[in-house]
């Protein structure tokens, strides 16, 4: 069952991928953090704002497109909200298998779906005070859709 | 019928939702944007980029075709920047 949580608070990774472990031969993650700089610009934080009513039910359907895709024993995807500071954790997307490639793969799907899927929003705020919308990647639709089936 | 902005939208709209009660010939999402973008200089200004704005009829994906009839929220938001 797919451990969906979207929160202010960090997560734990220890916690988490021991969580996967359970049944499983492999688990593969990747943790999302905040960058220091963005294009040569010192950051100072970043926020993230959501659609609340909309958020964990779009991760979930993410999730469960991984479940019946790879032959996973289990899967999890967090994401934080709110003002994040670099180094700051942002987002843990993990998935485990009883063999490395359906973990690996898994991994990889779940967070370029996230990142074209699910509505959050980022804003960072630079050590000059600016701030400014990010804008979407299109190297972001990309990733998306070299997971067409 | 509730109405949602998002990230900069919101800002340039000036909050973050309102409650409208659309004229009976406003019976499509694209009709609503319209209508909507018609209602304030604010809304005009943030609605000038409305091709690259994604809307969401009772949290589900909607096109300008998407009828709103029976509808309770209806979100305008950017393309996404998550993960």
């Amino acid at each position: 069952m797919p451990l969906i949580r979207v929160s202010l608070e960090d997560f734990d990774v220890a916690t988490e991928l021991s969580r996967l472990q359970v049944n499983a031969g492999a688990v593969a993650s990747f943790i999302g953090i905040v960058r220091g700089d963005s294009h040569g610009r010192a950051l100072r934080s970043m926020t993230l704002e959501h659609y609340p009513a909309m958020t964990e039910h779009a991760l979930a359907e993410i999730a469960d497109r991984a479940m019946r895709r790879w032959d996973l024993t289990d899967c999890t995807i967090i994401h934080r909200i709110g003002r994040l500071k670099p180094g700051a954790r942002i987002v843990l997307a993990a998935a485990a298998s009883a063999h490395r490639k359906a973990a690996l793969e898994a991994t990889t799907f779940l967070i370029d779906w996230l990142k074209t899927d699910a509505p959050f929003w980022k804003r960072e705020e630079f050590s000059s005070g600016e701030s400014v919308w990010v804008t979407r990647n299109a190297g972001d639709d990309e990733a998306r859709a070299r997971w067409a089936e | 019928m509730k109405i949602l902005y998002f990230a900069w939208l919101r800002e340039q709209i000036g909050h973050a939702e309102e409650d409208v009660i659309p004229p009976p010939n406003v019976t499509t999402v694209g009709a609503l944007t319209e209508w909507l973008a018609s209602s304030s200089p604010g809304h005009r200004k943030a609605f000038a980029k409305r091709g690259s704005l994604k809307i969401a009829v009772d949290q589900t994906f909607a096109r300008d075709d998407t009828s709103i009839a029976g509808a309770c929220e209806i979100a305008y938001f950017p393309p996404f920047t998550g993960g």
